[in-house]
C-alpha cells in the first residue's frame, strides 16, 4: 500500500519536475527557433515556429558575423578569457603561499585588504580604472589582462590562502631539508597540491571575464570587442536593430558555454559550490 | 635560510601587488578622494566638500528612484529566488531516478552572461505582452517583474545546488528519529532541517542579495532603464551619470561612494549573522 503510494507520488513529482525542466529550456529554445526566422516576424510572433514564409536559413547567422564581426569577438573573447586565467592562476597562487606561509605586519595587511576587495561594487572604481588604464596605455587584449589579475586578486587570493594553511608544514619541511629554493618548493611540491583549488579558481574567474560586459566595454570596448559587447553592440536605437542577426548571435554566444559546461560540468558544479561556501 | 626566502619576496608578491594596485587600490582611494571634488579628466580637480553628495539627492530625483526600486527588486528577488531554490532542491534530494540530470539542466542559465540573459526575455517578454498590444517599455511594472522573472530564471539553480549539498550533509538518521518520535513532515521540516540548513540559508541569502543590488548587464539588456529612467537600478543609474551626462562626474562618483558603502554594509551584516551563528554551534 504505502509502496504503491510511494510510487504513484515519485512518478507526479517525475512529471513535475520534467514540466520544469521544459519551462527552464523553453527561453533558450525560441531563442535558437527564431534565429532562423527573417528579422520582421520575429517581435510579434516569436512563439510561432518558422514557417515556409518566415524561414530564412542561415540568413540571419551571416548578418550577425558580418556586422558585429562575431570571429574576432570569438577570438578576443578566448584570448582574454584564458589568459587572464593562466596569469591568475599563477601569480595569486604564488602571492597566497607567500602570504600564509610568512607572517608578517604586512603580508596579513595584505590579506585583508585582498579580502576588503571583493566587498567593493564595480561602479565604485570603473571611471578612475578606466582613466588609469588609459593612462598607462593598458587599453588592448594584453593589458586588459593585467586589470583582471588586479580584480581577480581579492576572491583567488582568499581561496587559495584558505588552502595553503590545511597543507601540513612538514612536507615543505621536508623539501627544505633536500635543499630546495622556495621556487623549486613552490613549483615542485606545493603548486601540485592545490590543484583541487586551482580548478575552483580557474572555473569562477573563466566564468566571470568570459561573461564579463562593462569592464571590457570600457577598457578596450571601442577597438576590441568580446562577444558581451559584441552582443550589446549590435543594439542599436529601440526597434531599428536587426533582431534575426541579434537571435543569431545570442545562440552563437551561448554555444560556447554549454561545450565548456557538457564537458566540466561535474567540476563547475563542485567548483561553484565550494566557492560560494567560502565566501 | 630567511635571508633565503626574502631573495624571491619580489618574485612571490611584487605581479599580483602591481595589477592590484593600477586596477584597484589606487583607483579605489582616487574615487573616495574624487567624490569630494568636482572634475571632467581627474586631473583637473577642484575641491567641492560635500557638493557632490548634496547633488546626487537634490539635482533630480534619478538616484533615489533608482534606490527604491533596486531595493524593491532585491527584497522581491531575494525571497522568490531562494523559496523557489530550496522547494527544487528539497524534491530533488527524495532520492528520485534522475535528480543529476534535472540538476544539470536547472543549473545551466547562471552560466550565461548578464547581456545575453537580458535579450533572450527581452524577447519572450515582449511577445507575451504584444498580446495585449504593449511592450517592456510601456510600464515600469512590467520591467519590473520581467527583472525579477530573469533574476530567479538566472539564480534558482545555482541557489538549489548550495541547498542540495547543504540538505545532503544532514545525516538521515536525524530525519528518522523525528520521525519515530512522532513528528510529521512539516514538523521535522521546520524544527530539524531547517535549524541545520542554516549555513546554506545564510549563503544563498547573502548571495542572492548582494547580486540583485549589484545588477547591471540584465538591466541594461533588458530595459534599459526604460520607460523614461522607471526601470534604472542603482549600478545603471551610476554609469548613466558618470557617462550619460555632461559634468556630471564628481556626482556619478559620489553616487558611487554611497553605493560602495551600502554593499559594505549588507556585508558586514552577514559577517555578523554568520559568526554569531558559527558561536552557536
Amino acid at each position: 500500500m504505502i509502496v504503491a503510494h510511494k510510487k504513484r507520488w515519485g512518478i507526479l513529482l517525475t512529471l513535475l519536475l520534467s514540466i520544469l525542466t521544459v519551462v527552464f529550456i523553453a527561453p533558450v529554445f525560441i531563442v535558437l527557433m527564431n534565429s532562423f526566422k527573417g528579422q520582421f516576424f520575429i517581435t510579434d510572433a516569436p512563439f510561432a515556429f518558422p514557417d515556409a514564409q518566415t524561414f530564412v536559413g542561415l540568413q540571419n547567422y551571416v548578418n550577425g558575423v558580418q556586422k558585429i564581426g562575431f570571429f574576432s569577438a570569438f577570438g578576443y573573447s578566448l584570448f582574454i578569457t584564458v589568459g587572464s586565467v593562466a596569469v591568475i592562476l599563477l601569480c595569486t597562487s604564488m602571492t597566497a603561499w607567500y602570504i600564509t606561509r610568512h607572517k608578517t605586519h604586512i603580508t596579513r595587511l595584505l590579506y585583508y585588504i585582498f579580502v576588503f576587495s571583493m566587498i567593493v561594487p564595480f561602479q565604485m572604481v570603473m571611471f578612475t580604472m578606466s582613466k588609469m588604464a588609459n593612462l598607462l596605455g593598458l587599453e588592448n587584449p594584453f593589458g586588459i589582462i593585467l586589470i583582471y589579475l588586479g580584480f581577480g586578486a581579492g576572491l583567488s587570493v582568499f581561496l587559495y590562502c584558505g588552502f595553503v594553511k590545511s597543507i601540513p608544514l612538514s612536507i615543505e619541511e621536508a623539501a627544505d631539508i633536500d635543499g630546495c629554493n622556495p621556487l623549486q618548493k613552490f613549483f615542485l611540491i606545493v603548486f601540485p597540491i592545490l590543484r583541487p583549488i586551482t580548478l575552483t579558481v580557474a572555473i569562477l574567474n573563466a566564468m566571470w571575464i568570459w561573461n564579463d560586459y562593462l569592464l571590457p566595454s570600457l577598457v578596450i570596448g571601442s577597438r576590441y570587442r568580446t562577444i558581451p559587447v559584441a552582443v550589446q553592440y549590435l543594439q542599436g536605437g529601440y526597434g531599428s536593430r536587426d533582431m534575426g542577426a541579434l537571435m543569431a548571435m545570442l545562440v552563437l554566444a551561448i554555444i560556447p558555454i554549454i561545450l565548456f559546461y557538457a564537458f566540466l560540468q561535474k567540476h563547475i558544479i563542485r567548483g561553484v559550490i565550494a566557492g560560494a561556501i567560502k565566501e | 635560510m630567511q635571508r633565503n626566502v626574502r631573495k624571491y619576496v619580489w618574485l612571490f608578491l611584487l605581479p599580483t601587488l602591481i595589477a592590484f594596485l593600477i586596477s584597484f587600490l589606487i583607483p579605489f582611494l582616487a574615487g573616495i578622494y574624487l567624490s569630494f571634488t568636482e572634475f571632467t579628466t581627474v586631473t583637473d580637480a577642484t575641491w567641492v566638500g560635500l557638493q557632490n553628495y548634496v547633488r546626487a539627492f537634490t539635482e533630480d530625483r534619478d538616484f533615489l528612484n533608482a534606490f527604491w526600486f533596486t531595493l524593491k527588486f532585491t527584497i522581491v528577488s531575494v525571497l522568490s529566488v531562494n523559496l523557489l531554490a530550496f522547494i527544487l532542491a528539497f524534491l530533488l534530494t527524495k532520492g528520485l531516478r534522475g535528480t543529476n540530470f534535472f540538476r544539470t539542466v536547472f543549473f545551466v542559465p547562471n552560466l550565461i552572461g548578464g547581456i545575453v540573459l537580458g535579450y533572450i526575455w527581452q524577447l519572450i517578454i515582449n511577445g507575451i505582452l504584444s498580446g495585449m498590444g504593449v511592450d517592456l517599455t510601456y510600464s515600469a511594472t512590467y520591467g519590473f517583474w520581467g527583472l525579477v522573472v530573469l533574476m530567479n530564471w538566472q539564480m534558482i539553480g545555482y541557489m538549489m545546488i548550495i541547498y542540495v549539498a547543504g540538505l545532503q550533509n544532514i545525516p538521515t538518521e536525524m530525519q528518522e528519529v523525528a520521525a519515530i518520535d512522532g513528528a510529521g513532515g512539516l514538523q521535522t521540516l521546520r524544527h530539524v532541517t531547517l535549524p541545520l540548513l542554516m549555513p546554506s540559508i545564510t549563503i544563498c541569502t547573502f548571495l542572492t542579495l548582494t547580486n540583485s543590488f549589484k545588477m547591471f548587464d540584465q538591466n541594461l539588456a533588458l530595459t534599459a532603464g526604460a520607460p523614461g529612467k522607471e526601470t534604472q537600478m542603482l549600478a545603471l543609474d551610476i554609469y548613466n551619470t558618470f557617462y550619460g551626462s555632461i559634468g556630471q562626474e564628481g556626482v556619478g562618483q559620489a553616487k558611487a561612494v554611497i553605493f560602495f558603502l551600502l554593499v559594505a554594509a549588507f556585508a558586514l551584516i552577514q559577517l555578523r549573522v554568520t559568526k554569531s551563528r558559527e558561536a552557536d554551534l
